[in-house]
């Protein structure tokens, strides 16, 4: 997974980079399986690998497939980069060990969900569903926004193309 | 240091995804870096929901022990919006570049400066 995201920063066809991060999507799924996140996973190879790979493809095919070549050297942004991740390792550090059964995150309401009350045997469904209906309600109106805000750009530029054509 | 270690490859990909954003000037690879910072939180959260010997939070007679639902729960939302911000960022890619042309950020820059260069040149004539 690192060699793919690597040859994803270095890589200027914008086709093999869309390409490897479609590979890269498919590899975060199958960490996720191993992490026991099968919900997720699938949903990732769907959209993660499926649609997003369309969507980048489909705005390629109106755009040009080969990035410039960089005009500013790189230094800057990679000891920003190197420098955030610094701290970040320094931070994550104190967090609990990997797969501990005592860490905060496995005491609090996550025992009130296992124990399964609203009879569905898939605890994601049924915490998605009963429990956290409203992070559902959020997210279908940012997606309705999104949506709105695509068709909104991409019909003026229609507009904006007939009337070119009526001026020509 | 082992018990960190996904943590530290989180790290690491979230710190490609930022070097992404911020050095390249094509549009289109800006937004791979973004969703690419993105997975890496995706993997911030579930990390710490896997108990060593658990399985997959569907309950079965056959286990006791399973991962933490909640951060599942949490970034099958997460997924979903971030397509639905790619999808806004490349339309507005698309729309950039049939206005000028370009999705690279210099030429639109070095574009913008000849314009008000040309409408000061006209305001001082």
């Amino acid at each position: 997974m690192a060699i793919s995201v690597l040859a994803i920063v270095v890589t200027r066809n914008l086709f093999s980079v869309i390409v490897l991060s479609g590979a890269y999507s498919f590899l975060m799924a199958t960490v996720l399986v191993a992490l026991d996140a099968v919900d997720v996973a699938m949903t990732e190879a769907a959209v993660g690998a499926g649609i997003s790979t369309v969507l980048l493809l489909g705005a390629l095919h109106l755009c040009k497939s080969l990035e410039a070549k960089p005009a500013h050297k790189p230094w800057l942004p990679l000891a920003v980069s190197v420098a955030t991740g610094a701290l970040l390792v320094y931070g994550a550090l104190g967090l609990p060990d990997f797969g501990d059964p005592d860490a905060p995150i496995h005491k609090n309401v996550v025992p009130r969900y296992m124990k399964n009350e609203v009879e569905v045997p898939n605890v994601v469904t049924a915490v998605l569903a009963s429990f956290r209906g409203y992070d559902t309600l959020g997210e279908t109106t940012v997606v309705f926004t999104a949506g709105a805000g695509v068709i909104a750009l991409l019909r003026r530029r229609k507009q904006g193309s007939e009337k070119a054509s009526g001026d020509a | 240091m082992l018990a960190h270690f996904s943590n530290i490859i989180t790290v690491f990909l979230m710190v490609a995804g930022l070097f992404i954003i911020i050095a390249r000037g094509n549009l289109i690879k800006k937004l791979i870096g973004l969703s690419l910072f993105q997975t890496s939180v995706y993997l911030l959260y579930i990390t710490p929901g896997k108990l060593i010997g658990g399985t997959a939070p569907i309950i079965s007679p056959q286990y006791t022990v399973y991962s933490n639902p909640l951060p599942h729960v949490l970034i099958l939302t997460a997924i979903v919006v971030g397509v639905a911000t790619l999808a806004l960022g490349l339309a507005l890619a698309v729309r950039i570049r049939e206005a000028y042309g370009s999705i690279e950020e210099d030429e639109i820059l070095e574009r913008d400066r000849g314009v008000e260069a040309e409408e000061a040149k006209e305001a001082r004539s």
